[in-house]
Protein backbone atom coordinates (compact mmCIF):
# COMPACT_ATOMS: atom_id res chain seq x y z
CA UNK A 1 0.00 0.00 0.00
CA UNK A 2 1.41 3.50 -1.01
CA UNK A 3 -0.34 6.82 0.97
CA UNK A 4 -1.51 8.61 -2.30
CA UNK A 5 -3.59 11.70 -0.66
CA UNK A 6 -5.77 12.80 2.78
CA UNK A 7 -9.13 12.45 2.24
CA UNK A 8 -12.16 13.59 4.58
CA UNK A 9 -14.35 10.96 6.32
CA UNK A 10 -17.25 12.69 6.27
CA UNK A 11 -17.74 14.02 2.65
CA UNK A 12 -14.65 12.36 0.82
CA UNK A 13 -12.94 15.76 -0.23
CA UNK A 14 -8.88 14.96 -1.19
CA UNK A 15 -6.28 16.43 -0.21
CA UNK A 16 -2.46 16.62 -1.05
CA UNK A 17 -0.18 14.47 1.55
CA UNK A 18 0.87 17.75 3.87
CA UNK A 19 0.34 18.99 7.10
CA UNK A 20 -3.79 19.40 7.10
CA UNK A 21 -6.21 17.78 9.32
CA UNK A 22 -9.30 19.13 8.82
CA UNK A 23 -11.71 19.12 5.49
CA UNK A 24 -12.20 23.02 4.32
CA UNK A 25 -15.61 22.08 2.89
CA UNK A 26 -16.97 20.15 5.85
CA UNK A 27 -14.90 20.67 8.90
CA UNK A 28 -14.53 16.81 9.03
CA UNK A 29 -11.32 15.07 10.34
CA UNK A 30 -9.01 13.98 7.09
CA UNK A 31 -7.62 10.53 7.20
CA UNK A 32 -4.62 9.11 4.81
CA UNK A 33 -5.72 7.10 2.23
CA UNK A 34 -4.09 4.38 -0.04
CA UNK A 35 -3.90 2.63 -2.84
CA UNK A 36 -2.74 -0.78 -3.70
CA UNK A 37 -0.49 -0.69 -6.20
CA UNK A 38 1.08 -3.87 -5.90
CA UNK A 39 -0.29 -7.41 -6.35
CA UNK A 40 1.79 -9.15 -4.02
CA UNK A 41 0.98 -12.37 -2.42
CA UNK A 42 0.33 -12.88 1.39
CA UNK A 43 4.14 -15.02 1.83
CA UNK A 44 5.69 -12.16 0.24
CA UNK A 45 4.06 -9.69 2.46
CA UNK A 46 4.85 -11.80 5.30
CA UNK A 47 8.20 -12.01 4.31
CA UNK A 48 8.39 -7.94 3.59
CA UNK A 49 7.20 -8.24 7.47
CA UNK A 50 9.41 -10.19 8.97
CA UNK A 51 12.66 -9.21 7.30
CA UNK A 52 12.34 -5.67 8.78
CA UNK A 53 13.46 -4.45 12.19
CA UNK A 54 12.30 -5.15 15.09
CA UNK A 55 10.18 -1.64 15.57
CA UNK A 56 7.08 -0.28 14.17
CA UNK A 57 8.81 0.18 11.05
CA UNK A 58 8.51 -3.52 9.86
CA UNK A 59 4.92 -2.26 9.17
CA UNK A 60 6.63 0.45 6.75
CA UNK A 61 4.00 -1.05 3.47
CA UNK A 62 1.27 0.32 5.51
CA UNK A 63 2.93 3.34 7.02
CA UNK A 64 1.92 7.02 5.27
CA UNK A 65 5.63 7.76 4.78
CA UNK A 66 6.52 8.56 1.01
CA UNK A 67 10.55 7.80 1.65
CA UNK A 68 9.76 4.18 2.76
CA UNK A 69 11.57 3.69 7.04
CA UNK A 70 13.19 6.48 8.16
CA UNK A 71 16.76 6.41 8.22
CA UNK A 72 20.13 7.76 6.48
CA UNK A 73 20.11 5.09 4.09
CA UNK A 74 15.99 4.14 3.87
CA UNK A 75 17.10 0.34 4.82
CA UNK A 76 14.46 -2.21 6.13
CA UNK A 77 16.85 -2.02 8.78
CA UNK A 78 16.38 1.50 9.79
CA UNK A 79 16.68 1.94 13.26
CA UNK A 80 16.75 5.72 13.02
CA UNK A 81 15.16 7.96 15.63
CA UNK A 82 13.52 6.27 18.97
CA UNK A 83 12.31 2.95 17.20
CA UNK A 84 8.85 2.21 19.06
CA UNK A 85 6.85 -1.01 19.04
CA UNK A 86 7.12 -4.88 19.07
CA UNK A 87 6.65 -4.76 22.43
CA UNK A 88 5.60 -7.94 24.34
CA UNK A 89 2.24 -9.75 24.30
CA UNK A 90 2.32 -11.64 27.79
CA UNK A 91 -0.02 -14.54 28.09
CA UNK A 92 -1.97 -13.82 31.46
CA UNK A 93 -3.61 -17.30 32.33
CA UNK A 94 -3.07 -16.19 35.74
CA UNK A 95 -5.37 -12.90 35.41
CA UNK A 96 -7.55 -15.39 33.07
CA UNK A 97 -7.92 -17.56 36.18
CA UNK A 98 -8.80 -14.82 38.23
CA UNK A 99 -11.58 -13.32 35.99
CA UNK A 100 -12.95 -16.97 34.79
CA UNK A 101 -12.19 -16.26 31.42
CA UNK A 102 -9.93 -18.85 28.83
CA UNK A 103 -7.73 -16.92 27.13
CA UNK A 104 -6.22 -13.57 27.92
CA UNK A 105 -3.21 -12.09 26.33
CA UNK A 106 -1.11 -8.41 27.76
CA UNK A 107 -0.23 -5.78 24.75
CA UNK A 108 2.50 -5.04 27.27
CA UNK A 109 2.80 -1.12 25.63
CA UNK A 110 4.60 0.52 28.58
CA UNK A 111 7.99 -1.17 26.90
CA UNK A 112 7.89 1.60 24.60
CA UNK A 113 11.22 3.93 24.90
CA UNK A 114 9.03 6.57 27.02
CA UNK A 115 6.51 3.92 28.48
CA UNK A 116 3.77 4.56 26.83
CA UNK A 117 2.03 3.57 23.12
CA UNK A 118 2.20 6.85 22.15
CA UNK A 119 5.83 6.62 20.71
CA UNK A 120 3.90 5.14 17.60
CA UNK A 121 2.33 7.84 16.91
CA UNK A 122 4.95 10.11 17.41
CA UNK A 123 7.22 8.06 15.54
CA UNK A 124 5.16 8.06 12.42
CA UNK A 125 4.30 11.86 12.69
CA UNK A 126 7.90 12.91 13.68
CA UNK A 127 9.05 11.16 10.40
CA UNK A 128 6.24 12.36 8.42
CA UNK A 129 7.20 15.85 9.56
CA UNK A 130 10.80 15.72 8.97
CA UNK A 131 9.93 14.62 5.21
CA UNK A 132 7.86 17.69 5.11
CA UNK A 133 10.52 19.89 6.49
CA UNK A 134 9.36 20.85 10.00
CA UNK A 135 12.10 21.96 12.22
CA UNK A 136 9.91 21.66 15.17
CA UNK A 137 7.44 19.14 17.10
CA UNK A 138 4.80 20.45 19.22
CA UNK A 139 1.52 19.09 21.01
CA UNK A 140 -1.10 19.21 23.43
CA UNK A 141 -0.92 16.54 25.97
CA UNK A 142 -2.17 14.58 29.26
CA UNK A 143 1.38 13.31 29.77
CA UNK A 144 2.46 10.39 27.93
CA UNK A 145 2.44 12.39 24.71
CA UNK A 146 4.13 15.20 25.91
CA UNK A 147 6.94 12.52 27.33
CA UNK A 148 7.53 11.16 23.41
CA UNK A 149 6.89 14.52 21.69
CA UNK A 150 10.42 15.51 24.04
CA UNK A 151 11.78 12.89 23.27
CA UNK A 152 11.21 12.10 19.59
CA UNK A 153 12.67 15.70 19.55
CA UNK A 154 16.07 15.04 21.56
CA UNK A 155 16.69 11.90 19.80
CA UNK A 156 15.87 13.43 15.95
CA UNK A 157 17.36 16.63 17.16
CA UNK A 158 14.18 18.66 16.27
CA UNK A 159 13.05 21.26 18.41
CA UNK A 160 10.09 20.74 20.88
CA UNK A 161 7.13 22.80 22.83
CA UNK A 162 4.95 20.42 24.77
CA UNK A 163 2.15 21.80 26.08
CA UNK A 164 0.31 20.00 29.20
CA UNK A 165 -2.31 20.79 31.58
CA UNK A 166 -1.10 22.46 35.17
CA UNK A 167 -2.15 19.56 37.23
CA UNK A 168 -0.52 16.99 35.90
CA UNK A 169 1.15 14.50 37.70
CA UNK A 170 5.01 15.48 38.96
CA UNK A 171 6.62 12.15 37.01
CA UNK A 172 5.35 13.12 33.44
CA UNK A 173 6.23 16.59 34.12
CA UNK A 174 9.86 15.40 35.23
CA UNK A 175 10.06 13.29 32.25
CA UNK A 176 9.16 15.54 29.80
CA UNK A 177 11.21 18.31 30.96
CA UNK A 178 14.58 16.15 31.57
CA UNK A 179 14.99 16.11 27.67
CA UNK A 180 15.39 19.61 27.24
CA UNK A 181 12.26 20.63 25.48
CA UNK A 182 9.75 22.95 26.03
CA UNK A 183 7.19 22.18 28.88
CA UNK A 184 4.57 25.17 29.04
CA UNK A 185 1.79 24.34 31.44
CA UNK A 186 -1.49 25.54 30.68
CA UNK A 187 -3.61 26.98 33.56
CA UNK A 188 -6.76 24.49 32.41
CA UNK A 189 -7.70 21.46 31.60
CA UNK A 190 -6.44 18.88 28.24
CA UNK A 191 -9.48 20.28 26.46
CA UNK A 192 -8.21 24.00 27.45
CA UNK A 193 -5.32 23.15 26.22
CA UNK A 194 -6.15 21.69 22.91
CA UNK A 195 -8.15 24.12 22.05
CA UNK A 196 -4.63 26.78 22.46
CA UNK A 197 -2.51 24.66 20.37
CA UNK A 198 -5.41 24.32 17.73
CA UNK A 199 -5.15 28.28 17.75
CA UNK A 200 -1.64 27.91 17.40
CA UNK A 201 -0.95 25.42 15.44
CA UNK A 202 -2.38 28.33 12.70
CA UNK A 203 -0.07 30.68 14.28
CA UNK A 204 2.77 28.97 13.91
CA UNK A 205 2.74 27.04 10.85
CA UNK A 206 6.25 25.84 11.00
CA UNK A 207 5.63 24.05 13.43
CA UNK A 208 4.25 20.01 13.61
CA UNK A 209 1.78 20.05 16.09
CA UNK A 210 2.17 15.79 15.95
CA UNK A 211 -1.70 15.72 17.14
CA UNK A 212 -3.32 18.88 15.64
CA UNK A 213 -1.54 19.56 11.61
CA UNK A 214 -0.15 16.19 11.67
CA UNK A 215 -2.54 14.23 12.99
CA UNK A 216 -3.79 11.95 10.10
CA UNK A 217 0.34 10.48 9.98
CA UNK A 218 0.67 10.45 14.22
CA UNK A 219 -3.18 8.67 14.33
CA UNK A 220 -2.08 6.24 11.34
CA UNK A 221 0.62 4.58 14.42
CA UNK A 222 -1.58 2.98 16.63
CA UNK A 223 -2.36 0.72 13.58
CA UNK A 224 1.01 -0.78 14.56
CA UNK A 225 -1.03 -2.24 17.88
CA UNK A 226 -3.25 -4.23 15.26
CA UNK A 227 -0.35 -5.59 12.98
CA UNK A 228 1.85 -6.94 15.94
CA UNK A 229 -0.68 -8.22 18.04
CA UNK A 230 -1.78 -10.38 14.94
CA UNK A 231 1.29 -11.58 13.73
CA UNK A 232 1.95 -12.09 17.55
CA UNK A 233 -0.73 -14.52 17.58
CA UNK A 234 0.33 -16.32 14.30
CA UNK A 235 -1.68 -14.29 12.34
CA UNK A 236 -4.46 -14.58 13.66
CA UNK A 237 -7.19 -12.05 14.71
CA UNK A 238 -8.26 -11.82 18.49
CA UNK A 239 -11.93 -12.24 19.35
CA UNK A 240 -11.97 -9.52 21.69
CA UNK A 241 -9.73 -6.51 22.17
CA UNK A 242 -9.92 -4.23 25.00
CA UNK A 243 -9.05 -0.65 24.69
CA UNK A 244 -8.79 2.55 27.15
CA UNK A 245 -10.72 5.83 25.12
CA UNK A 246 -9.69 9.18 25.75
CA UNK A 247 -9.86 10.70 21.90
CA UNK A 248 -11.30 7.46 20.61
CA UNK A 249 -8.23 7.68 17.69
CA UNK A 250 -6.76 4.49 19.25
CA UNK A 251 -9.37 2.32 19.64
CA UNK A 252 -10.61 2.90 16.10
CA UNK A 253 -7.32 2.78 14.47
CA UNK A 254 -6.64 -0.44 16.06
CA UNK A 255 -9.69 -1.57 14.41
CA UNK A 256 -8.11 0.04 10.98
CA UNK A 257 -5.37 -1.81 11.42
CA UNK A 258 -6.93 -5.63 11.72
CA UNK A 259 -8.76 -4.18 8.79
CA UNK A 260 -6.64 -3.22 6.17
CA UNK A 261 -4.80 -6.70 6.73
CA UNK A 262 -7.96 -8.63 6.07
CA UNK A 263 -8.14 -6.71 2.78
CA UNK A 264 -4.77 -7.57 1.38
CA UNK A 265 -5.15 -11.03 2.97
CA UNK A 266 -2.54 -11.05 5.49
CA UNK A 267 -5.85 -12.05 7.64
CA UNK A 268 -8.76 -14.04 7.74
CA UNK A 269 -11.85 -13.48 9.67
CA UNK A 270 -14.49 -11.27 11.66
CA UNK A 271 -13.01 -8.03 13.33
CA UNK A 272 -12.51 -8.39 16.87
CA UNK A 273 -15.35 -6.90 19.15
CA UNK A 274 -13.87 -3.56 20.32
CA UNK A 275 -14.54 -2.77 23.90
CA UNK A 276 -13.33 0.97 24.81
CA UNK A 277 -12.57 1.88 28.63
CA UNK A 278 -13.30 5.09 29.94
CA UNK A 279 -12.91 6.66 33.76
CA UNK A 280 -16.23 7.29 35.15
CA UNK A 281 -15.28 10.82 35.93
CA UNK A 282 -14.34 11.51 32.01
CA UNK A 283 -16.57 9.57 29.89
CA UNK A 284 -18.56 10.85 27.55
CA UNK A 285 -17.86 8.33 24.75
CA UNK A 286 -19.52 5.31 27.40
CA UNK A 287 -22.12 7.74 28.16
CA UNK A 288 -22.91 8.24 24.74
CA UNK A 289 -22.86 4.77 24.03
CA UNK A 290 -25.52 3.99 26.91
CA UNK A 291 -27.96 6.35 25.70
CA UNK A 292 -27.63 5.11 22.08
CA UNK A 293 -26.39 8.69 20.98
CA UNK A 294 -23.91 8.96 17.72
CA UNK A 295 -22.20 12.05 19.00
CA UNK A 296 -20.56 12.97 22.51
CA UNK A 297 -21.45 15.45 24.80
CA UNK A 298 -18.32 16.95 26.33
CA UNK A 299 -17.36 16.80 29.97
CA UNK A 300 -15.43 18.27 32.45
CA UNK A 301 -12.66 15.31 33.24
CA UNK A 302 -12.52 14.66 37.42
CA UNK A 303 -10.53 11.36 36.89
CA UNK A 304 -7.43 10.14 38.79
CA UNK A 305 -6.91 8.27 35.09
CA UNK A 306 -5.32 11.51 33.75
CA UNK A 307 -3.77 10.51 30.46
CA UNK A 308 -7.95 9.49 29.29
CA UNK A 309 -9.08 12.98 30.69
CA UNK A 310 -10.23 14.30 27.23
CA UNK A 311 -13.49 15.50 27.87
CA UNK A 312 -14.12 16.30 24.09
CA UNK A 313 -12.99 13.55 22.15
CA UNK A 314 -12.48 14.26 18.58
CA UNK A 315 -12.85 10.73 17.15
CA UNK A 316 -15.92 9.97 19.81
CA UNK A 317 -18.73 9.16 17.10
CA UNK A 318 -16.40 6.93 15.14
CA UNK A 319 -15.70 4.64 18.36
CA UNK A 320 -19.52 4.60 18.83
CA UNK A 321 -20.08 3.59 15.47
CA UNK A 322 -16.91 0.87 15.86
CA UNK A 323 -18.21 -0.44 19.04
CA UNK A 324 -21.75 -0.80 18.05
CA UNK A 325 -20.69 -2.40 14.64
CA UNK A 326 -18.42 -4.99 16.18
CA UNK A 327 -21.08 -5.92 18.95
CA UNK A 328 -18.40 -4.73 21.13
CA UNK A 329 -19.15 -1.52 23.63
CA UNK A 330 -17.78 1.03 25.08
CA UNK A 331 -17.98 0.77 29.55
CA UNK A 332 -17.22 3.24 32.79
CA UNK A 333 -14.63 2.69 35.92
CA UNK A 334 -14.77 4.04 39.42
CA UNK A 335 -11.64 5.31 40.46
CA UNK A 336 -11.44 2.86 42.94
CA UNK A 337 -12.02 0.25 40.23
CA UNK A 338 -9.34 2.08 38.62
CA UNK A 339 -6.88 1.58 41.34
CA UNK A 340 -8.19 -1.86 42.05
CA UNK A 341 -7.33 -2.86 38.06
CA UNK A 342 -4.36 -1.73 38.43
CA UNK A 343 -3.19 -3.76 41.49
CA UNK A 344 -4.98 -6.89 39.76
CA UNK A 345 -3.03 -6.77 37.20
CA UNK A 346 0.28 -6.31 38.78
CA UNK A 347 -0.32 -8.98 41.41
CA UNK A 348 -1.47 -11.57 38.21
CA UNK A 349 1.07 -10.30 35.57
CA UNK A 350 3.84 -8.68 37.12
CA UNK A 351 2.63 -6.04 34.82
CA UNK A 352 2.89 -2.47 36.31
CA UNK A 353 0.59 0.15 34.53
CA UNK A 354 -0.62 3.45 35.19
CA UNK A 355 -3.84 4.33 35.78
CA UNK A 356 -5.35 4.23 32.29
CA UNK A 357 -4.34 0.45 32.05
CA UNK A 358 -6.06 0.49 35.32
CA UNK A 359 -9.28 1.55 33.51
CA UNK A 360 -8.43 -1.17 31.23
CA UNK A 361 -8.22 -4.09 33.45
CA UNK A 362 -11.29 -2.88 35.52
CA UNK A 363 -13.17 -2.62 32.21
CA UNK A 364 -12.04 -6.19 31.71
CA UNK A 365 -13.20 -7.72 34.83
CA UNK A 366 -16.47 -5.91 34.22
CA UNK A 367 -16.87 -7.68 31.66
CA UNK A 368 -15.89 -11.10 33.09
CA UNK A 369 -18.32 -10.09 35.91
CA UNK A 370 -21.18 -9.46 33.60
CA UNK A 371 -20.88 -12.56 31.46
CA UNK A 372 -20.27 -10.75 28.14
CA UNK A 373 -16.98 -12.55 27.49
CA UNK A 374 -17.35 -16.15 25.95
CA UNK A 375 -15.04 -19.38 27.36
CA UNK A 376 -13.58 -19.67 24.21
CA UNK A 377 -12.75 -16.05 23.46
CA UNK A 378 -9.25 -14.93 22.65
CA UNK A 379 -9.19 -11.80 24.29
CA UNK A 380 -6.29 -8.69 24.20
CA UNK A 381 -6.00 -6.36 27.22
CA UNK A 382 -4.09 -3.12 25.71
CA UNK A 383 -2.15 -1.82 28.36
CA UNK A 384 -1.13 1.90 26.56
CA UNK A 385 1.18 3.12 29.90
CA UNK A 386 3.59 2.09 32.38
CA UNK A 387 2.59 2.49 36.49
CA UNK A 388 6.02 4.63 37.01
CA UNK A 389 4.11 7.40 35.43
CA UNK A 390 1.32 7.47 37.99
CA UNK A 391 2.70 6.09 41.67
CA UNK A 392 0.53 8.39 43.61
CA UNK A 393 -2.38 5.67 42.44
CA UNK A 394 -0.97 3.37 44.48
CA UNK A 395 0.58 5.31 47.19
CA UNK A 396 -1.25 3.42 50.64
CA UNK A 397 -2.13 0.54 48.74
CA UNK A 398 0.01 -1.83 50.73
CA UNK A 399 2.17 -1.95 54.06
CA UNK A 400 5.72 -2.74 54.51
CA UNK A 401 8.14 -3.62 57.53
CA UNK A 402 9.93 -1.75 59.16
CA UNK A 403 13.10 -4.02 61.25
CA UNK A 404 16.39 -3.65 62.99
CA UNK A 405 18.89 -5.34 61.05
CA UNK A 406 18.81 -8.56 63.04
CA UNK A 407 17.43 -12.04 62.71
CA UNK A 408 15.68 -11.62 66.05
CA UNK A 409 13.78 -9.01 64.90
CA UNK A 410 12.87 -10.02 61.76
CA UNK A 411 11.71 -13.38 62.94
CA UNK A 412 9.93 -11.13 65.81
CA UNK A 413 8.58 -8.58 63.70
CA UNK A 414 7.54 -10.00 60.02
CA UNK A 415 6.65 -13.75 61.07
CA UNK A 416 4.44 -12.41 63.12
CA UNK A 417 3.18 -10.21 60.65
CA UNK A 418 2.76 -6.97 62.14
CA UNK A 419 2.89 -4.41 59.23
CA UNK A 420 4.57 -1.34 60.83
CA UNK A 421 3.24 1.97 58.86
CA UNK A 422 1.98 2.26 55.41
CA UNK A 423 4.76 3.22 52.47
CA UNK A 424 5.27 6.55 51.67
CA UNK B 1 -23.53 44.75 19.44
CA UNK B 2 -20.12 44.43 18.21
CA UNK B 3 -19.13 40.53 18.84
CA UNK B 4 -15.36 39.38 17.45
CA UNK B 5 -15.83 36.24 15.93
CA UNK B 6 -12.07 34.69 15.43
CA UNK B 7 -11.91 32.48 11.78
CA UNK B 8 -9.98 29.46 11.53
CA UNK B 9 -7.32 29.26 9.31
CA UNK B 10 -9.44 26.71 7.28
CA UNK B 11 -12.60 29.09 6.64
CA UNK B 12 -10.37 31.97 5.85
CA UNK B 13 -10.71 31.62 1.81
CA UNK B 14 -14.61 32.36 2.90
CA UNK B 15 -13.50 35.22 4.45
CA UNK B 16 -11.44 36.69 2.36
CA UNK B 17 -8.59 35.85 4.48
CA UNK B 18 -9.67 37.54 7.37
CA UNK B 19 -8.65 36.05 10.57
CA UNK B 20 -11.22 38.01 12.91
CA UNK B 21 -14.33 39.80 12.27
CA UNK B 22 -16.56 42.18 14.01
CA UNK B 23 -20.26 40.84 13.78
CA UNK B 24 -23.56 41.83 15.81
CA UNK B 25 -25.81 39.88 17.96
CA UNK B 26 -26.85 38.53 21.56
CA UNK B 27 -26.45 35.29 21.20
CA UNK B 28 -24.74 33.04 19.16
CA UNK B 29 -26.95 32.21 16.64
CA UNK B 30 -27.45 35.65 16.26
CA UNK B 31 -23.61 36.44 15.72
CA UNK B 32 -23.76 33.18 13.43
CA UNK B 33 -26.24 34.56 11.30
CA UNK B 34 -24.82 38.23 11.11
CA UNK B 35 -21.87 36.47 10.35
CA UNK B 36 -23.06 34.48 7.35
CA UNK B 37 -24.74 37.36 5.77
CA UNK B 38 -21.38 38.87 5.54
CA UNK B 39 -19.76 35.98 4.82
CA UNK B 40 -22.33 34.21 2.85
CA UNK B 41 -20.34 30.82 2.07
CA UNK B 42 -19.64 30.10 5.35
CA UNK B 43 -23.42 29.01 6.41
CA UNK B 44 -22.58 25.79 4.55
CA UNK B 45 -19.49 24.89 5.63
CA UNK B 46 -20.28 25.28 9.47
CA UNK B 47 -24.23 24.45 9.60
CA UNK B 48 -25.71 21.68 8.61
CA UNK B 49 -29.15 21.30 6.06
CA UNK B 50 -31.00 21.73 9.70
CA UNK B 51 -29.33 25.16 11.31
CA UNK B 52 -27.75 23.06 13.57
CA UNK B 53 -23.78 23.25 13.70
CA UNK B 54 -21.71 20.55 12.04
CA UNK B 55 -20.62 17.61 14.67
CA UNK B 56 -17.09 18.68 14.16
CA UNK B 57 -17.31 22.39 14.85
CA UNK B 58 -16.79 23.64 18.16
CA UNK B 59 -17.76 27.31 19.10
CA UNK B 60 -16.34 28.89 21.84
CA UNK B 61 -17.67 32.02 23.94
CA UNK B 62 -14.87 33.57 25.82
CA UNK B 63 -12.64 30.73 25.96
CA UNK B 64 -15.90 28.51 26.89
CA UNK B 65 -17.39 25.75 24.74
CA UNK B 66 -20.89 26.32 24.11
CA UNK B 67 -22.20 22.91 24.70
CA UNK B 68 -21.30 23.58 28.58
CA UNK B 69 -23.67 26.80 27.87
CA UNK B 70 -26.70 26.77 26.62
CA UNK B 71 -25.70 25.70 22.54
CA UNK B 72 -26.72 28.55 19.78
CA UNK B 73 -29.09 30.16 22.45
CA UNK B 74 -25.80 31.16 24.26
CA UNK B 75 -25.82 34.68 25.23
CA UNK B 76 -23.28 36.61 23.78
CA UNK B 77 -22.34 40.43 25.68
CA UNK B 78 -21.04 43.10 23.80
CA UNK B 79 -17.35 43.17 22.90
CA UNK B 80 -17.39 39.28 23.60
CA UNK B 81 -15.27 37.01 22.01
CA UNK B 82 -16.38 33.93 19.51
CA UNK B 83 -13.65 31.57 18.47
CA UNK B 84 -15.05 29.25 15.74
CA UNK B 85 -12.30 25.75 15.54
CA UNK B 86 -12.45 22.60 13.96
CA UNK B 87 -12.69 19.37 16.71
CA UNK B 88 -10.98 16.86 15.16
CA UNK B 89 -7.77 17.84 16.97
CA UNK B 90 -6.18 16.40 20.06
CA UNK B 91 -5.87 12.56 21.74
Amino acid sequence: MTAQGLKCRECGAEYALEALYVCERCFGPLEVAYRQDRRLSVAERRRRIQSGPQNIWRYSDFLPLAGGPPGPSSRRTSRAGLPAGCTPLVRADRLAAELGLGEVWVKNDTANPTHSFKDRVVSVAAARARELGFEALACASTGNLANSVAAHGAALGMDAYVFIPADLEEQKVLATGVYGGKVVAVRGNYDDVNRLCTELSAEREDWAFVNINLRPYYAEGSKTIAFEVAEQLGWRIPDRVVVPIASGSQFTKIAKGFEEWRRVGLLEGELPRMNGAQAEGCSPVATAFAAGHDVCRPVKPDTIAKSLAIGNPADGPYALELARRTEGGIDAVSDDEIRAGIALLARTTGIFTETAGGVTTATLAKLAARGDIGPEETVVLVITGDGLKTLDAVRGSFSTYEIDASVEDFTANVQGAHPIGATR
Amino acid sequence: MAVTVKIPTQLRPATGGAAETQVEGTTVREVLDSLFEHHVELRDRISDDGGALRRFVNVYVGGEDIRFMDGLETPVADGAEVTILPAVAGG
